[in-house]
C-alpha cells in the first residue's frame, strides 16, 4: 500500500475503476446515440429506457426461462432491439422531415410511457440479479482488489465499442452507413434499400443500449429508473463528445467515467457536477464538440 | 442506326413533375435509342436537371410515363429504379467527403452483371488510382467528375444519365470527358447527357432534345446541327 498526494493508492485505484466501469457504459451508450442521430438525425431520449429494458429482459429471462446472463447477452439486444425497428417503422420515419425538436419530443414521451409501465409492474426499489458464476469473485493485483465481472464489463465494451467502429470505418457496409449519413437520396439513387438500412441502424443502436442494460444489471439494480439516471450524464458526454462522431463517443465517453472517477478522489463535491462543467466549458470553447464537425 | 426502328430503351412520354408546390415540368416526351448518346439542351430552368431526376425517381412528385427497356419505372423508388439498370451522375457530383476515393468508388453496388472493372475504369482515368486512399472531396474538380463517372460505370448499368459533366471544368479534361464519353459509347453504353455547353455535347451526341419551360420544344440529329445552330442560339441564348 502506498499513497499518492496523500490518498491511499486503494482509494485511487478503487476510484479509477469504478471511473472506468461508468465510462464503459457511457462509451456504449452514447456510441448507440451517435450512431443513431448520424443516419437519422434523431435525437434518441428513449436510450435510457431502451438500457433500462434490456436489464429488465435479461431478468426475466432468467426469471421466467431459466436463461442465463450468457444467454441474455445474446438475445436481449436481439430483442430489445426488434422493439427498436418498430418504433422505427411506426413512429419515428414519419419524423425525418421535421425539426429536431419532433424527434426529440417522441423520444422522451415513449421512454416516459416505457419507464412508467415498469415501474407500475416492478416498483421502483430495484431487482437484483446476480453476477454469473464463471465471473465472481476477484484477484488481488497488488495495488488493488479487480473484481472478475467488472474487468469482463471493461474488456467487454472495450472490445463492442471498437468492433462497432470498425464496422462503420472501415467496411463496406460502414461506407454506405457513412455515405447515407451525408446524402442518402444519392446513396439510394445508387440501389441501395436506404429506409431499410435506416431502420436497421436504429434496430442496431437501441441493441447497443440494451446490451450495456444486460452487462450493468449485475452491478446496478436492475429498476425502472435506472436509465433515467444515467441518460443525463450519457447526454452530456455526447455533448462534449460531438453528435455523430463514433471515435468521439467512444473516447469521450471513458474519459468522462474517469475524470468523474477521478474527481471523487480529489474533490468529491465536485464529482456529480464535474462533467456538466466539462460540457459548458467544450459549448463556449468548441460547440460541436471535441470530435465532432462543425456545420 | 439512329432510324433503326428497334423499341428505345428510354420513352419519356408526358412526363410531369413537382418540387413541393412548384410544376417544373410540364409533359416531357423523347426517347433514347440503345447505344445513342442523347443530349438534352436548354437554359438554366429549363427542367433538364429535374427530367433527369424525375427518370431516376427522387424528385417530390412525378406523372405521366417513364419506360425503361419496356417497364414502366414511375411509381417506383430510385433503389428499385437504379436496380433496373439505371445510373445517375448528379451535376453536384455527389462525392462523399467521409468516404475516401476508393470507397468512393467502391460504394454503388453492382445491379446487373456486365460493369466494367476497375482496370477499365483505371484506364479511362488514370489519375484515380494514384489517389485511392485521399478523401474523396480532396480531389480537384476535375478529378472529382472522373470519380463520379468512374463509380457508376462499375454498376453494370446500361443507361447512364450525366448531368453537365463539362460544368467548370478546365479544356483539357473537357476533351478527356468527351473522349470518355465516345469510349463508353464505343463499349455499348447508352448515354443521356445534360448539357449547357453545345460546342461540347456537338462531340458526342448522336441526337439533341432542346427543352424550355418544363417541355421539350426541338429535337434535331447531330448531322442537322448546322442547319440548326441559329435556333440552338435562340433558345439558348448564346
Amino acid at each position: 500500500m502506498f499513497s499518492i498526494f496523500d490518498i491511499p493508492s486503494q482509494a485511487l485505484f478503487g476510484q479509477l475503476l469504478i471511473g472506468l466501469i461508468n465510462g464503459s457504459f457511457y462509451a456504449l451508450l452514447s456510441l448507440g446515440l451517435a450512431v443513431i442521430f448520424g443516419m437519422l438525425n434523431i435525437i434518441n431520449f428513449t436510450h435510457g429506457a431502451q438500457y433500462m429494458m434490456g436489464a429488465f429482459v435479461a431478468y426475466l429471462l432468467l426469471q421466467l426461462a431459466g436463461l442465463n446472463y450468457w444467454a441474455a447477452l445474446v438475445v436481449t439486444p436481439i430483442a430489445v432491439g426488434v422493439t427498436g425497428v418498430v418504433i422505427e417503422r411506426l413512429f419515428l420515419q414519419r419524423l425525418y422531415q421535421l425539426d429536431h425538436l419532433y424527434g426529440l419530443l417522441l423520444t422522451f414521451g415513449l421512454a416516459l410511457i416505457i419507464q412508467g409501465v415498469f415501474r407500475n409492474y416492478y416498483g421502483s426499489s430495484g431487482l437484483p440479479y446476480q453476477v454469473p458464476p464463471l465471473l465472481q469473485g476477484g484477484r488481488n493485483l497488488g495495488f488493488m482488489f479487480l473484481p472478475n465481472y467488472r474487468a469482463w464489463v471493461i474488456v467487454f465494451s472495450a472490445v463492442v465499442c471498437l468492433g462497432t467502429w470498425f464496422v462503420i470505418e472501415r467496411t463496406r457496409l460502414g461506407a454506405y452507413l457513412r455515405a447515407a449519413t451525408e446524402n442518402p437520396t444519392l446513396v439510394r439513387a445508387f440501389g441501395i434499400n436506404v429506409p431499410r438500412m435506416i431502420t436497421l441502424t436504429y434496430g442496431f443502436g437501441v441493441g447497443l443500449a440494451a446490451l450495456a442494460g444486460v452487462m450493468a444489471a449485475p452491478i446496478y439494480n436492475v429498476s425502472p429508473l435506472m436509465g433515467q439516471d444515467i441518460i443525463i450524464v450519457v447526454f452530456a458526454v455526447v455533448v462534449i463528445g460531438g453528435m455523430g462522431s463514433i471515435m468521439g463517443a467512444i473516447v469521450t465517453g471513458f474519459a468522462l467515467g474517469v475524470i468523474e472517477g477521478l474527481t471523487k478522489v480529489f474533490f468529491p463535491e465536485a464529482s456529480n457536477t464535474v462533467i456538466f462543467v466539462i460540457m459548458a466549458i467544450v459549448l463556449l470553447i468548441r460547440p460541436a464538440g471535441l470530435f465532432g464537425r462543425s456545420a | 442506326m439512329n432510324d433503326a426502328p428497334a423499341a428505345p430503351l428510354l420513352a419519356v412520354d408526358g412526363l410531369q413533375a413537382w418540387y413541393g408546390e412548384s410544376h417544373i415540368l410540364h409533359g416531357v416526351t423523347f426517347e433514347v435509342l440503345s447505344g445513342e448518346v442523347v443530349t438534352l439542351l436548354g437554359r438554366n430552368g429549363a427542367g433538364k436537371t429535374t427530367t433527369l431526376k424525375s427518370i431516376m425517381g427522387i424528385v417530390g412528385q412525378r406523372r405521366g410515363s417513364v419506360r425503361f427497356a419496356g417497364a414502366e419505372l414511375i411509381g417506383r423508388t430510385s433503389d428499385q429504379i437504379a436496380r433496373a439498370g439505371i445510373a445517375f451522375c448528379p451535376e453536384e457530383r455527389g462525392i462523399f467527403s467521409s468516404l475516401n476515393v476508393e470507397e468512393n468508388l467502391l460504394l454503388p453496388p453492382q445491379v446487373r452483371p456486365g460493369g466494367l472493372d476497375l482496370e477499365r475504369i483505371f484506364a479511362l482515368f488514370p489519375n484515380l488510382k494514384e489517389r485511392l486512399s485521399s478523401q474523396g472531396t480532396k480531389l480537384s474538380g476535375g478529378e472529382q467528375q472522373m470519380l463520379a463517372i468512374g463509380r457508376i460505370l462499375r454498376t453494370g448499368a446500361r443507361l447512364l444519365l450525366l448531368d453537365e459533366p463539362t460544368e467548370g471544368l478546365a479544356p483539357v479534361i473537357i476533351q478527356q470527358i468527351g473522349h470518355t464519353i465516345r469510349t463508353l459509347k464505343g463499349q455499348g453504353f447508352t448515354i443521356l447527357l445534360v448539357e449547357q455547353n453545345f460546342r461540347f455535347a456537338a462531340t458526342v451526341a448522336d441526337r439533341y432534345y432542346i427543352m424550355e419551360h418544363g417541355r421539350v420544344v426541338e429535337r434535331f440529329a447531330n448531322s442537322e446541327l448546322n442547319a440548326n445552330v441559329g435556333k440552338l442560339h435562340e433558345y439558348l441564348g448564346v
